[in-house]
C-alpha cells in the first residue's frame, strides 16, 4: 500500500478535505488555502505524512480544509502542539497556521520558543491586523490610533512587526508575502517547506469584513511596485515601476535613493539571505510604508541545529551507549537488600 | 527510650523516630537520606518526612531557613514517619527553636553547641541561651557536642578551607547518630566514594567526619545506651528504598514498556514535581523524551501533540501549574486522546506553600475545567504506591481514550519507604491498538466507538486515515465539527458515560477491618499511612472501626455506596476543608463527618486516634 502512495502523482485535490470552507466570501484566506494545496503536491510528501496544527481564530480553521492529519488546538498554543508532534515524529511534515492575535498576543511565548528551538516546522502567520473571529477588535499588529470596536478613540498600543519578532527569536528562516500575489505566495510557501529548521512566513492577508483594505497600498496594481520591494538573494534592493529607485545604507539606517544622477546599483544595499548575523534581515523587517517600500520575499535563510533532530539524536546515542532500557536493571539500581 | 542506665548497653527497641535539622545549607536532607538508606539496608521498614523551606538559602541562622528530615524506622510494618521524635539533632539555635516541641519527653537531644554564640541566639530570637535552661536537661537527655570544632579537627590534615571543613559537619552528625543506633558506616562510606569520586579531598574529609562522629559516640561513652532496631519481617524479595517521585518516574517508564509506547514527558519545573523530570531525563535509553517546556501550557499542549502521534503523553505539575493546564485538559477530553496529567499537590491557593504538603486539589481535578469535562482520577497512597498507581492511570487512559489525572502530594513525593522490587518479566502488557492504514478510499471515522465508547487511536503517518481533531464540538462517529443541539447533548452524555464506564474496569472497594459496624474511616492519597495506623491502633484497643482507602476518585468503585452504608458513622480525614467528604455526601447521601487540617503538614496518628475514639463514644 505504501508503494501505491509513493508512486501516485499527487494533485491539489489530494490535499482537499470534504469540508465546506466557511471563511467570509472574499477573505484572503482562500488564496492562501489554494496556494497551499498547489504547493504541497510538489514537495514529495504524501498527505498522511503531513500535519497541520492551528490555534484559534479565522486562520486556524485551515486544518479542517486539508485532507491531511490536523489539530485545531486552543488559542495561541499551536507552536507548542506542533513541538510535541515534530519532536515525537520528526519524519512528519508539520505546518502551523496562525494569525496575528493567535501568534503574537495570546501565544507569543510559544511562538518565541518554537522559533528559538528551531524545530523543523513551518509557521505561516496570516496577518490581517485585526481580530476577525471575535468580530473586530484591534490586534498586536494594528497600527497606532486604529479605531476598532474596542478602541473607539483609537489604539494606544504600539504595534509589533512579526518578522522583527521572529528575527529577535533567532529565526533561521523568515519571509513575507501577500495573499493576492499568488505566484510569490506559492514561491515563499515552497521555500519555507524546503528549509530545514523553523520557517516563519508572514502573509499580508485582507480581512474583508473588519479591516478591508489594510494592505491596499501593497496590493493595488498601480501602487504595489512603489510600495513593495521584492527581495532576491545577491541582488541590489531596487523597486519602482521603472526599477529606478533603490535602498542604500546611510550610516546604520536605510535610505531610499533614485538611481542615476551619480548613484549606481553598486551603491545600493545587496540582499544576502544567508548572512550569518541577522542585522540586515532585521533592518529590512523595520522598513515600513510609507517611508520605505516594504520588502517581500525571503529575508533570512540560514542553517542551525534543529531541536527535533537533537532530541532524537540524544535518544539514539543513549540507546547506543547504555543499550535498550532494561526495566529490571532500572528497578534494582542503587542499593538493594534481600529479605528471605 | 526514656530511662538512663548507668552502664553502656545496647537496648533492643521496636522502632524509633529521628530528626536531623539545621540551616538549609547544612546538608540535613543528605544526612537524613543517608540515615534512611542505611536503616533500609539494615532491613528496617522506614518512612521519611523531609521538611524544608521554599527559599533555597533563607538568611543563615534564622528560623525561616531551618530544614529538617525525619525518619521513622522499625522492626515491623510502618506507614508514617512518626508523630513524636525519639531523637533530635539540632545544628543551630533556630533549628532547636522550631523543632524541640516535637521531641518526646526523655528523648535524646544532640546539639551542635558551637553554633550558640550571642549572634546565633539573636538570629533565632532567643534572649537567653536555651542550653543553660535547667528545664531542658530535666526534660530531655541533652548532649552538647562541639561539632564544628571536632569536625575541623577531624579534617584538618586534608587542608580544606574552614568553609569546606564546616560542610562536613552533617557527616559528623550522621556518624554520631549511627553510633547511637548501632548502624553500619559502610553504605554511607560507599555513597561518599561514589558521590565525590572526582573530588578525592572532599571525599576523604567527609569519610573522616563520619568516622569521627561515630568514634566520638563510642569513645566518649556519652550516651547512656545504644539502641538497636532489628530487621522488619517484610514479605520475601529484593528490596530497595524509593521516594515517591522516583517511583512515579519508574512507573511511567514501566507503563511505557508495558504498552509498547514511547514516553513523551512535557513539563515545566515546579516544586515538588520537578524530581520526576530530573529522574526521567536520565533514562533516554528507554526512548523517554523529556521536554522542558517554556510554560505549563506548552508542557501539556506539546504532550497532546505527541499523544496524537502515538506517544505515551505525560505532563506533570503541582496545583498552580495544573490550573494553567486546565484549558488544554479540556482539549484532551474533546479530542479523546490518552494522556496522564500528574499533580504533585502542595499547599495552596496561589503560590501557597511550595514545599509543604496538602491534598486540596481534588475538586480542582474533578471540576476545574469549563463545560462538562469529565476526567478519571486516581491517587497514590504512599511513595512506593506511586509506581503502581501511575501505571493504572495510563492503563485507563489508553483503554478509554481519555486523559487521566494522577494525584500525588509533596509528602509522598519526597517521602520514601522500602519497595519490593517487582519482577519486570512478570508485568502484564497494556494493550494499545492503532488502526492500520488503508488504500481502498473508504472514509475513516475517527469518532467511531467500541464497547467502552473509546474511539480509535489513529496516528499521523498512517495512509488513508487522515483526520482532523480539535476543540470544537464534534459530530459523533465522523468527528466533523458540529454545532447541532441534539449532537451536543449526545456528545456530552457520551463523554460522561465513557468515563463512568471506567467503574466497570476497576476493582471493587475493599475495607480493612470489620465488614460492617460502628465507624468507617475513609481516606484517599497520602494520608493513607496515618489513617491506616490510627484505625489499626484503635482496633487493637478494641474499637469497632474499619478503614477504606480510595485509589479511584473518579469514577468511584461501583460498590462504594454499599460500603459506606454498612457503617453507622463515616469519618473522612483530609488535608483540606472536606473535599472528598463533600463528594461522598453528594453522591451517596451519607452523613460523613470530617477531620480536616491544612497546616502544610501530614496528620499525626495520635490526632486521628483521638478523633476516632471520640466518634466511637
Amino acid at each position: 500500500m505504501s508503494v501505491d502512495t509513493a508512486l501516485k502523482i499527487l494533485t491539489p485535490n489530494d490535499f482537499a478535505s470534504d469540508q465546506d470552507v466557511r471563511w467570509c466570501p472574499g477573505c484572503g484566506d482562500y488564496s492562501i488555502l489554494a496556494q497551499m494545496k498547489k504547493v504541497l503536491p510538489t514537495l514529495g510528501v504524501p498527505p498522511e505524512k503531513t500535519v497541520f496544527v492551528s490555534g484559534i481564530g479565522c486562520s486556524s480553521r485551515f486544518p479542517y480544509y486539508m485532507n491531511t492529519y490536523g489539530i485545531h488546538s486552543i488559542h495561541g498554543r499551536a507552536p507548542a502542539v506542533a513541538t510535541g508532534v515534530k519532536s515525537f515524529r520528526p519524519d512528519l511534515s508539520v505546518w502551523v497556521i496562525t494569525g496575528d492575535g493567535d501568534a503574537l498576543s495570546i501565544g507569543g511565548n510559544h511562538l518565541m520558543h518554537a522559533i528559538r528551538r528551531n524545530l523543523d516546522i513551518n509557521i505561516v502567520l496570516f496577518n490581517n491586523q485585526i481580530y476577525g473571529l471575535t468580530k473586530g477588535q484591534y490586534s498586536p499588529t494594528s497600527p497606532l490610533g486604529k479605531v476598532t470596536k474596542s478602541t473607539p478613540l483609537g489604539t494606544i498600543d504600539n504595534p509589533i512587526y512579526p518578522l522583527s519578532v521572529a528575527i529577535g527569536c533567532e529565526a533561521t528562516f523568515v519571509a513575507r508575502t501577500v495573499d493576492t500575489n499568488i505566484k510569490h505566495l506559492a514561491m515563499v510557501l515552497k521555500r519555507a517547506a524546503e528549509h530545514r529548521g523553523t520557517s516563519f512566513v508572514e502573509v499580508y492577508q485582507n480581512c474583508i469584513v473588519f479591516n478591508d483594505g489594510a494592505f491596499d497600498y501593497a496590493t493595488a496594481k498601480d501602487t504595489k511596485t512603489e510600495t513593495t520591494l521584492e527581495l532576491e538573494h545577491g541582488k541590489p534592493l531596487i523597486f519602482g515601476k521603472n526599477r529606478d529607485r533603490g535602498v542604500r545604507l546611510h550610516g546604520l539606517d536605510p535610505e531610499v535613493v533614485e538611481l542615476g544622477k551619480g548613484i549606481s546599483e553598486d551603491d545600493l544595499l545587496f540582499h544576502d539571505e544567508r548572512a550569518a548575523e541577522p542585522s540586515l534581515a532585521y533592518l529590512l523587517s523595520r522598513m515600513r510604508y510609507p517611508d520605505f517600500p516594504e520588502p517581500i520575499g525571503v529575508f533570512r535563510a540560514v542553517e542551525r541545529p534543529m531541536y527535533d533532530e537533537l532530541l532524537n539524536e540524544q535518544i539514539a546515542k543513549a540507546k547506543a551507549k547504555c543499550g535498550e532500557g532494561n526495566l529490571q536493571q532500572l528497578f534494582e539500581s542503587g542499593d538493594t537488600w534481600l529479605v528471605e | 527510650m526514656s530511662t538512663i542506665t548507668p552502664q553502656k548497653t545496647i537496648r533492643e527497641i521496636q522502632h524509633a523516630t529521628v530528626r536531623f535539622c539545621g540551616d538549609s545549607g547544612d546538608g540535613m536532607q543528605l544526612a537524613g537520606t543517608q540515615f534512611t538508606n542505611t536503616s533500609a539496608l539494615a532491613g528496617n521498614d522506614v518512612a521519611t518526612f523531609p521538611d524544608y523551606p521554599a527559599e533555597i538559602r533563607a538568611p543563615r541562622g534564622t528560623k525561616a531557613g531551618v530544614s529538617g528530615f525525619q525518619i521513622h524506622f522499625a522492626n515491623k510494618d510502618i506507614f508514617t514517619p512518626g508523630d513524636q521524635l525519639d531523637a533530635l539533632v539540632a545544628m543551630n539555635p533556630a533549628a532547636l527553636a522550631t523543632n524541640l516541641l516535637d521531641l518526646t519527653v526523655g528523648g535524646v537531644l544532640i546539639v551542635n553547641s558551637d553554633e550558640f554564640s550571642d549572634k546565633d541566639l539573636k538570629l533565632a530570637g532567643f534572649s537567653t541561651n536555651p542550653l543553660d535552661d535547667e528545664n531542658l536537661r530535666r526534660k530531655f537527655q541533652v548532649y552538647l557536642v562541639d561539632m564544628t570544632r571536632l569536625t575541623r579537627l577531624a579534617v584538618e590534615e586534608i587542608g580544606l578551607g574552614t568553609k569546606e571543613s564546616d560542610r562536613c559537619r552533617n557527616f559528623f552528625a550522621v556518624g554520631l547518630v549511627y553510633w547511637l543506633y548501632d548502624r553500619s558506616l559502610e553504605p554511607t562510606l560507599r555513597y561518599i566514594d561514589d558521590k565525590f569520586s572526582k573530588k578525592p579531598q572532599v571525599a576523604e574529609a567527609n569519610r573522616r567526619a563520619l568516622k569521627a562522629g561515630f568514634h566520638y559516640g563510642e569513645t566518649m561513652e556519652m550516651f547512656a545506651s545504644q539502641f538497636r532496631v532489628s530487621p522488619a519481617k517484610l514479605p520475601p524479595g529484593r528490596y530497595r528504598n524509593i521516594m515517591g517521585n522516583e517511583a512515579t518516574a519508574y512507573g511511567l517508564i514501566a507503563a511505557a514498556k508495558r504498552s509498547g509506547c514511547e514516553l513523551f514527558y512535557g513539563s515545566y519545573p515546579i516544586t515538588p514535581a520537578s524530581d520526576i523530570l530530573h529522574e526521567l531525563s536520565k533514562h533516554k535509553n528507554f526512548g523517554v523524551r523529556t521536554f522542558q517546556a517554556e510554560d505549563e501550557i506548552a508542557a501539556i499542549t506539546a504532550t497532546i501533540g505527541a499523544s496524537y502521534c502515538g506517544a505515551m503523553g505525560v505532563t506533570t505539575s503541582s496545583g498552580p501549574g495544573i490550573a494553567l493546564k486546565q484549558e488544554a485538559m479540556g482539549l484532551a477530553v474533546m479530542t479523546e486522546l490518552p494522556l496522564v496529567i500528574i499533580n504533585v499537590q502542595r499547599g495552596g491557593p496561589s503560590t501557597g506553600l511550595p514545599t509543604k504538603t496538602e491534598q486540596a486539589d481534588l475538586l480542582q481535578a474533578l471540576c476545574g475545567r469549563n463545560g462538562e469535562c469529565p476526567i478519571p482520577i486516581v491517587a497514590a497512597r504512599s511513595p512506593a504506591d506511586c509506581f503502581d498507581t501511575v501505571q493504572e492511570a495510563w492503563r485507563i487512559a489508553v483503554r478509554f481514550m481519555t486523559p487521566v489525572i494522577f494525584l500525588s502530594d509533596g509528602y509522598i513525593a519526597n517521602g520514601s519507604e522500602p519497595w519490593r522490587v517487582p519482577d519486570a518479566s512478570a508485568m502484564s502488557p497494556i494493550e494499545v491498538q492503532h488502526p492500520p492504514g488503508r488504500s481502498d478510499g473508504s472514509t475513516f471515522l475517527p469518532y467511531e466507538r467500541n464497547e467502552r465508547l473509546a474511539r480509535p487511536w489513529a496516528v499521523p503517518g498512517t495512509p488513508g486515515l487522515m483526520h482532523r481533531i480539535g476543540g470544537l464540538e464534534k459530530q459523533d462517529i465522523t468527528g466533523n465539527v458540529n454545532y447541532e443541539a441534539g449532537n451536543h447533548q449526545h456528545m456530552i452524555n457520551t463523554r460522561d458515560r465513557k468515563v463512568a464506564l471506567v467503574a466497570d474496569d476497576i476493582p471493587l472497594q475493599e475495607v480493612t477491618g470489620p465488614e460492617r459496624g460502628k465507624l468507617l474511616v475513609v481516606s484517599w492519597g497520602g494520608t493513607y499511612g496515618a489513617c491506616a495506623t490510627a484505625v489499626n491502633d484503635v482496633r487493637e484497643l478494641g474499637g469497632d472501626v474499619a478503614h477504606c482507602h480510595l485509589r479511584y476518585l473518579h469514577p468511584f468503585p461501583k460498590n462504594l455506596g454499599e460500603v459506606l452504608w454498612r457503617y453507622e458513622k463515616v469519618l473522612v480525614p483530609e488535608l483540606n476543608l472536606g473535599q472528598l467528604r463533600m463528594l461522598l455526601r453528594a453522591e451517596y447521601l451519607v452523613d460523613a463527618v470530617g477531620h480536616n487540617k491544612v497546616q502544610g503538614r501530614p496528620f499525626h496518628v495520635t490526632e486521628l486516634v483521638e478523633k476516632i475514639q471520640q466518634l466511637l463514644q
